[in-house]
């Protein structure tokens, strides 16, 4: 889509923000160089450290304000892993709440002006997902031996429909790193390429902007909650996972 | 794939296509990526975690503690309260027993006083009977001393011949006992 309008006079370029660029002049891209994805990602890490290391730092036994803020998604997070996963899936809140942070503050990040989504893009979600599907199976395999594949093998259903539904059911398991991914980068793609062409067309046509100019503020308004939303449901899926994983049974 | 094939404008470089299909910069995205999920592992898991857990056990801690000591002082309370009310109780049959014990000493001394009496007024009583029966005494032993020389002497001046002090003397005696003595 934005390749035919990069040569007409049509000057909307809404996937431009999703180029990976080299900080420094350089133009060819290695595997350590220094990128607006390590820039985005730092700055991740640093409102992260700002948010869960700095605000509770003085331990204050009233929060203020930024204190309530670690706390409540601290108790977010380790709430939805008991619910979802049980007491033993609590061993591995550390990693879910490593990946939810992660998500949600690169997610919202990604709605300032002129920033990088590090979240839109397809090769940070499929890694985040298969890591999470591989750590998971082999978790499972680990955990229950054999009795993991009990999860295909679904015995509330009449034996006539085992086989077919095992086949479903093995199919739905390899496909969940795809959804899990696509899913995230996806949405994070699509609103900001939406809010992306709407100021293009604010750019053109004068007066008349007024009205892209409010789509574009109905659209980030949808985007500042499906930047959390995303952030919710791609937690709350690896905590159904790691739950298949501890308790195959269904 | 290299989708994207470098500069349409002078300038500013353009996507064409979509950047996240370059393959191209897979390899970076994925080293970042993992670098920072590492970073933010270990920040989480080494100080923001056990930070915030801390913080939360020593608030529910702190709040534990308050709920028992309001309900220690409450409980005092009620036992300062139930001390009260038995020192009073204690208070009350202390005097109960106090006028008890004084009207019981009252009645004791009142009886010992009546006894005394009515012993006293025994004896009197006794005394007096006695001395009553002592002059009666002397009056019957006048009487038959009188008697008896009246009728000594009659009998002389009458019949001097038969005379005989002793045998008026056992008449009288005899007729005065038969009379009686009272």
């Amino acid at each position: 889509m934005a390749a035919e309008s990069g040569s007409n006079g049509f000057n909307i370029h809404p996937m431009d923000q999703f180029l990976v660029r080299p900080l420094l002049g350089k133009t060819d891209i290695g595997v350590f160089t220094p990128t607006n994805v390590t820039l985005w990602m730092g700055l991740t890490v640093l409102v992260i450290i700002a948010l869960m290391v700095l605000a509770p730092r003085r331990r204050a036994m009233v929060p203020g304000r930024m204190q309530s803020i670690a706390e409540v998604l601290y108790g977010f997070v380790y709430k939805m892993v008991e619910d979802i996963a049980g007491r033993e899936g609590l061993r591995y809140f550390p990693y879910i709440l490593t990946i939810f942070m992660f998500v949600l503050v690169a997610n919202v990040l990604g709605l300032l002006p002129m920033s990088f989504t590090t979240t839109s893009h397809i090769a940070v979600t499929a890694t985040m997902a298969l890591v999470i599907f591989l750590a998971v199976t082999i978790l499972g395999f680990v955990k229950n031996g054999a009795r993991f594949l009990g999860l295909f093998w679904i015995s509330s259903a009449p034996l006539v429909l085992r086989p077919i539904l095992a086949i479903i059911e093995i199919i739905s398991y390899f496909v969940r790193p795809v959804s899990h991914s696509i899913r995230l980068a996806g949405n994070m793609m699509a609103g900001h390429a939406v809010i992306k062409v709407f100021a293009g067309f604010a750019g053109v046509l004068g007066i008349g902007s007024i009205a892209p100019v409010v789509a574009i503020m109905a659209v980030y308004g949808l985007e500042s909650l499906v930047v959390c939303i995303q952030a919710y449901v791609f937690t709350i899926l690896t905590c159904v996972y790691l739950n298949d994983a501890l308790h195959p049974q269904h | 794939m290299a989708v994207e094939t470098g500069t349409v404008d002078s300038s500013v470089q353009h996507a064409e296509g979509m950047p996240q299909l370059d393959v191209s910069t897979f390899p970076n995205q994925i080293f970042w990526l993992v670098v920072t999920l590492v970073v933010i592992y270990l920040i989480l898991s080494r100080i923001a975690i056990p930070r915030i857990r801390e913080i939360l056990a020593e608030r529910s801690r702190t709040i534990e503690q308050d709920i028992e000591t309001a309900a220690s002082v409450r409980a005092k309370a009620v036992e300062c309260e139930q001390a009260y009310e038995a020192a009073l109780d204690k208070a009350r049959s202390r005097a109960r027993e106090i006028v008890a014990e004084a009207r019981a000493g009252i009645a004791g001394e009142l009886e010992t006083a009546t006894e005394d009496a009515d012993r006293r007024i025994a004896a009197k009583l006794a005394e007096s009977e006695e001395r009553i029966g002592e002059i009666r005494a002397d009056a019957l032993r006048s009487i038959e001393m009188v008697a008896t020389d009246v009728a000594d002497d009659i009998v002389r001046a009458v019949m001097p011949s038969i005379h005989d002090s002793g045998a008026v003397r056992a008449a009288v005696a005899a007729r005065i006992a038969d009379t009686g003595g009272a």
